[in-house]
């Protein structure tokens, strides 16, 4: 040509229109492309006739003259799509052994993930029952306490609620005030049973969207009225009509049924709730003062209306509660009105400093979560690893699909659609497993989880899942054995050697790191739960009965109750006291001791008791004395615990005069501290003040010699006949005790299934792993063994690269658990420690699992005649 | 039956009657810029192309290997009868419009 230079147009804009361009057509268009190029260059310059090539390419993407999705028609694909089918079925069949394995796994993995999805489904529609879901909150206040801490409480002033019913009657749509739920007894003839349920003023069951079965939303409108769910209609009444007929509530006042509501669901926050009675009622059965500012006794529910938000309303209520108590009082405690919003509920209800911090709830959502997509992850990882692995066995199926004309885009679809295929498997065995599982998977959560069957988005959402995990397990195989080259696979020459188990082992490294944690961290959360259920608690809990005087019978006949069960002689000792031994209620300041510092202020669990609480709780003295009898004087004694003791700086105890509220006591002894609160925090000093009043709680420390059972029957006579209309019902000390550990019994649980799953599901991929490991080096082995290598010698070469990943994981895994273990034990006060051998033993059980999965391969192989082995090809 | 003929369908396939035998799609583009100023671009020119050849007024051929364009082949397109038929079909409605059009309506 001339001594122009060539000059072509920018590649990469033409390898793209390449790409794109329908072949049938790209010859052409390209030379016209090329044409028009030259053209421009000669006319306007290069740099114009780039744009200008680059604007006509971008031109050239329409749907006229792009490549189609699939080149072939419709009828080859179809073809095509049944040939995968039908090769991927043949492939499952030929190795049933790792086929079981592989759908088995990534089943259990999918059995956990549906399982946790149900959960963090639950977790996130909390209260979505209630239709006002959105506008509605409760009023929250945040203040300092007299010790200078801050702190948020639900419980409001009656009053505060009246002020917010007229004074901004504008800034809410419904404004109910709602006594906390407790317990009462609902009596319809000869049927007595205990429910909880709550008081509310009449707007609560309109602003709660209560569910009516019968009746009105406006059944609470009439001062004697009740209503009840469902289930507790159907316990009163049988299937009798409910409505009209008339319910005694603690054997004080008759209320007529005026509705029927549908049970609550037991992701609301009201799930508790079997009956609503007007708010009346409980200050007319309580004699408590209405419409006072000096008793938190109500929690204040809103619906705020559609144009404003809570933030407007939060500001604008902010500062009422501080205009109507003492300017004194308001100045140091400086307590703020807030709205706190129904969807922050169950999520984000814990404060600090008046701020939403991450709640355990939060914490524990994200630890399923996580959970969940790593047991996930680890059958994922199964199905990559023995595909992978199988894949040495399927390097010439692949050089001959190569060599006859299949491209790599139809071996990636053939691979995908095997696995897309054993995971639509897997998906359908876990549903078998999830309906089989979930009443079990209920009791460990606490929940009420349903197969979602008749939601179409359901369907949608998990479909798409098992194929989101078909697609994910098998890319890695359908990328890297599609890649493989037809003459080398054909000649046997691939190396898949040394490189190719890299990523392999890595991935085998990280399961078992994953599976070695979650089983170090359930052994710390077992620990530490042991730890503290084993901790000293200051009183026998053996043998001790703990039941509260709830009816008014009950009040009246104690003396005439106490009598008559010593006599029956199941009952050593009986003691009052007005709190429960489970909890820490009533503190109170105030107190002056000698030595005490003038700023100091100390917070004490005030409890009143009997002379004879002492010896039923059986307390421990460790100076001085109980309260006695014997001495008048001790009216005006105080018994006080050991951490008290330790607060107030008093060497020896017993003697000393402490003032409290404008009286003196004498402090007759001092007993180990009791643990009634947290067990896993420091114990609450406590101080106990005789007295001589009916006290709401007795203690009964029943007689050893006697059978429990035998004590028990003795005592519910003696009940039943003095108080005929009471229910005897009791609680454990011990049980009570153990109850506390509610929570972290269901992390210990939730953890050890996840822990179990995860470690089956590692252990299996492990077995089928070491099983093409053996296979492979079948001929490798025939040879070894001819040449005189001993069973031993054979098994030490086939475990030990097995062996060396799993230590590997051991170490990484250590580490890591030690850390979080540490972080979740910072939060308890009464904390056990991480000890070494908690994780020499999970190291050592995970290696002798581990062990014996491929040791069972391995004997397998080296026991094999090697005649069979070398002439096998 | 009548399959309808687009008005830019109509002018492509008439430049290509006028080009015979040389009727490639940058011969087209310049000469339709020629007659009518009309710019017509690769992408919309190559679409109708296809159009008009998948309805059969168009057949297509490859030429020589050529040093130019790339060393990329022409392709020719020629009307086929189908196509000669569907043109004059047009022409005729179109003369029968004006024929019937009384004098006095451009006055």
């Amino acid at each position: 040509m001339n001594k122009i230079k060539k000059i072509n147009p920018p590649y990469c804009m033409l390898n793209f229109f390449r790409w794109f361009c329908h072949p049938d057509y790209v010859e052409d268009i390209e030379g016209d492309l090329y044409e028009k190029y030259d053209k421009y260059i000669q006319e306007k310059g290069r740099k114009r006739a780039n744009w200008h090539f680059l604007w006509t390419t971008l031109s050239l993407l329409r749907p006229s003259l792009i490549r189609p999705l699939t080149l072939n028609n419709q009828l080859i694909y179809q073809a095509m799509f049944r040939q995968n089918l039908k090769i991927s079925f043949r492939t499952l069949l030929k190795d049933k052994g790792y086929s079981l394995i592989n759908i088995g796994g990534l089943a259990l993995g999918m059995t956990v993930t549906m399982l946790i999805g149900f959960w963090i489904f639950d977790e996130l529609t909390f209260n979505k029952y209630h239709d006002n879901y959105d506008q509605i909150a409760q009023i929250k206040r945040s203040q300092f306490s007299g010790n200078g801490n801050h702190f948020t409480s639900d419980y409001q002033n009656s009053a505060l609620g009246i002020a917010l019913q007229t004074d901004y009657k504008n800034h809410f749509d419904k404004v109910v005030m709602v006594r906390q739920a407790e317990e009462h007894i609902l009596t319809f003839g000869d049927r007595a049973f205990f429910q909880k349920g709550n008081f509310m003023q009449s707007g609560a069951p309109e602003m709660f969207t209560l569910n009516m079965l019968s009746g009105t939303r406006n059944g609470l409108k009439d001062m004697k009225s009740i209503m009840l769910s469902k289930t507790l209609a159907e316990k009163l009444f049988g299937y009798s009509n409910p409505i009209n007929k008339v319910v005694n509530i603690n054997g004080k006042e008759d209320l007529k049924v005026t509705g029927v509501y549908e049970d609550l669901p037991r992701n609301s926050t009201f799930w508790e709730t079997t009956f609503i009675a007007p708010l009346r009622i409980y200050y007319s059965m309580t004699g408590l003062e209405w419409n006072v500012w000096n008793n938190s006794n109500m929690k204040i529910f809103v619906e705020i209306p559609n144009d404003t938000d809570f933030k407007t309303v939060s500001a604008s209520i902010k500062n009422e509660l501080s205009k109507h108590i003492e300017p004194k009082r308001a100045a140091v405690s400086k307590p703020e009105l807030f709205l706190h919003p129904m969807r922050d509920w169950h999520l984000n209800n814990e404060f600090e400093n008046g701020k939403i911090v991450t709640s355990n709830q939060k914490r524990m959502l994200w630890f399923n979560g996580l959970i969940g997509l790593f047991v996930l992850l680890l059958a994922c990882i199964n199905f990559m690893n023995l595909s992978t692995a199988r894949s040495e066995k399927r390097v010439k199926e692949i050089g001959i699909r190569k060599s006859i004309g299949s491209r790599r885009s139809q071996l990636i679809s053939q691979f995908l659609s095997e696995s897309v295929m054993v995971a639509i498997l897997a998906f359908g065995i876990s549903f078998i497993l999830v309906t089989a599982l979930l009443p079990w998977f209920n009791t460990l959560s606490g929940k009420e989880l349903e197969i979602p069957w008749q939601y179409p988005r359901f369907w949608a959402v998990s479909l798409s899942f098992a194929l989101l995990t078909g697609l994910l397990a098998g890319s890695y195989p359908a990328l890297y054995l599609s890649a493989f080259k037809p003459v080398q696979s054909l000649k046997g020459t691939i190396q898949t050697g040394r490189f190719a188990t890299i990523p392999r082992k890595i991935l085998v490294v990280f399961q078992f790191t994953i599976s070695i944690t979650l089983i170090i961290g359930t052994l710390i959360v077992h620990k530490q739960i042991q730890y503290a259920k084993n901790r000293p608690v200051g009183f026998e809990r053996e043998g001790l009965l703990m039941l509260p005087k709830r009816t008014v019978e009950m009040v009246l006949k104690a003396d005439i109750i106490k009598e008559q069960l010593i006599k029956t002689g199941a009952v050593l000792e009986i003691g009052e006291c007005n709190y429960p031994l489970t909890n820490t209620k009533g503190n109170n300041s105030g107190f002056d001791w000698p030595g005490k510092e003038p700023e100091t202020i100390l917070m004490l669990n005030t409890i009143q008791v009997n002379y004879d609480y002492g010896k039923a709780v059986d307390w421990e003295l460790l100076e001085g004395r109980d309260f006695s009898r014997a001495f008048a004087t001790d009216i005006s004694g105080v018994v006080i615990t050991e951490s008290t003791q330790k607060a107030m700086g008093l060497a020896p105890a017993s003697g000393v005069q402490l003032k409290y509220n404008g009286n003196n006591f004498t402090i007759l002894g001092v007993v180990k501290d009791m643990i009634k609160g947290n067990p896993h925090e420091a114990p609450f000093p406590a101080i106990m003040f005789l007295s001589k009043e009916e006290l709401g709680w007795m203690f009964f420390r029943l007689n050893p010699q006697m059978p429990v059972r035998e004590a028990l029957s003795k005592m519910e006579a003696v009940f039943t006949e003095i108080v005929p209309f009471s229910p005897f019902a009791f609680q454990f000390m011990d049980k009570a005790y153990d109850a506390k550990f509610k929570t972290e019994e269901r992390i210990e649980q939730t953890a050890t299934f996840f822990a179990i799953i995860a470690i089956l599901i590692s252990c299996l991929g492990l077995f089928g792993l070491a099983a093409f490991m053996a296979e492979k080096r079948t001929k490798e082995i025939g040879i070894r063994k001819v040449l005189g290598a001993s069973v031993l010698n054979l098994w030490n070469l086939l475990s030990i690269d097995f062996i060396l990943l799993i230590v590997i994981s051991c170490l990484l895994a250590i580490p890591i658990a030690h850390y979080f273990g540490n972080i979740w034990l910072q939060e308890f006060a009464y904390r056990t420690s991480i000890s070494w051998w908690t994780f020499v033993i999970v190291a050592f059980l995970t290696l002798i699992v581990t062990l014996v999965t491929v040791s069972f391969q391995a004997i397998k192989a080296a026991l094999m005649n090697p005649v069979n082995a070398i002439k096998s090809e | 039956m009548r399959s309808h003929l687009g008005e830019f369908e109509e002018v492509v396939l008439l430049t290509v009657a006028i080009l015979h035998k040389n009727a490639y799609a940058i011969a087209l583009i310049d000469e339709m810029k020629e007659r009518l100023n009309r710019k017509v671009s690769i992408g919309s020119l190559q679409t109708v192309l296809r159009r008009l050849e998948k309805k059969g007024y168009l057949t297509s051929e490859f030429g020589e290997v050529t040093k130019v364009r790339g060393g990329k082949r022409k392709k020719y397109f020629h009307v086929t009868n189908f196509g000669r038929n569907a043109l004059e079909l047009k022409k005729n409605e179109r003369m029968g419009f004006w024929d019937d059009i009384p004098g006095l309506a451009f006055e």
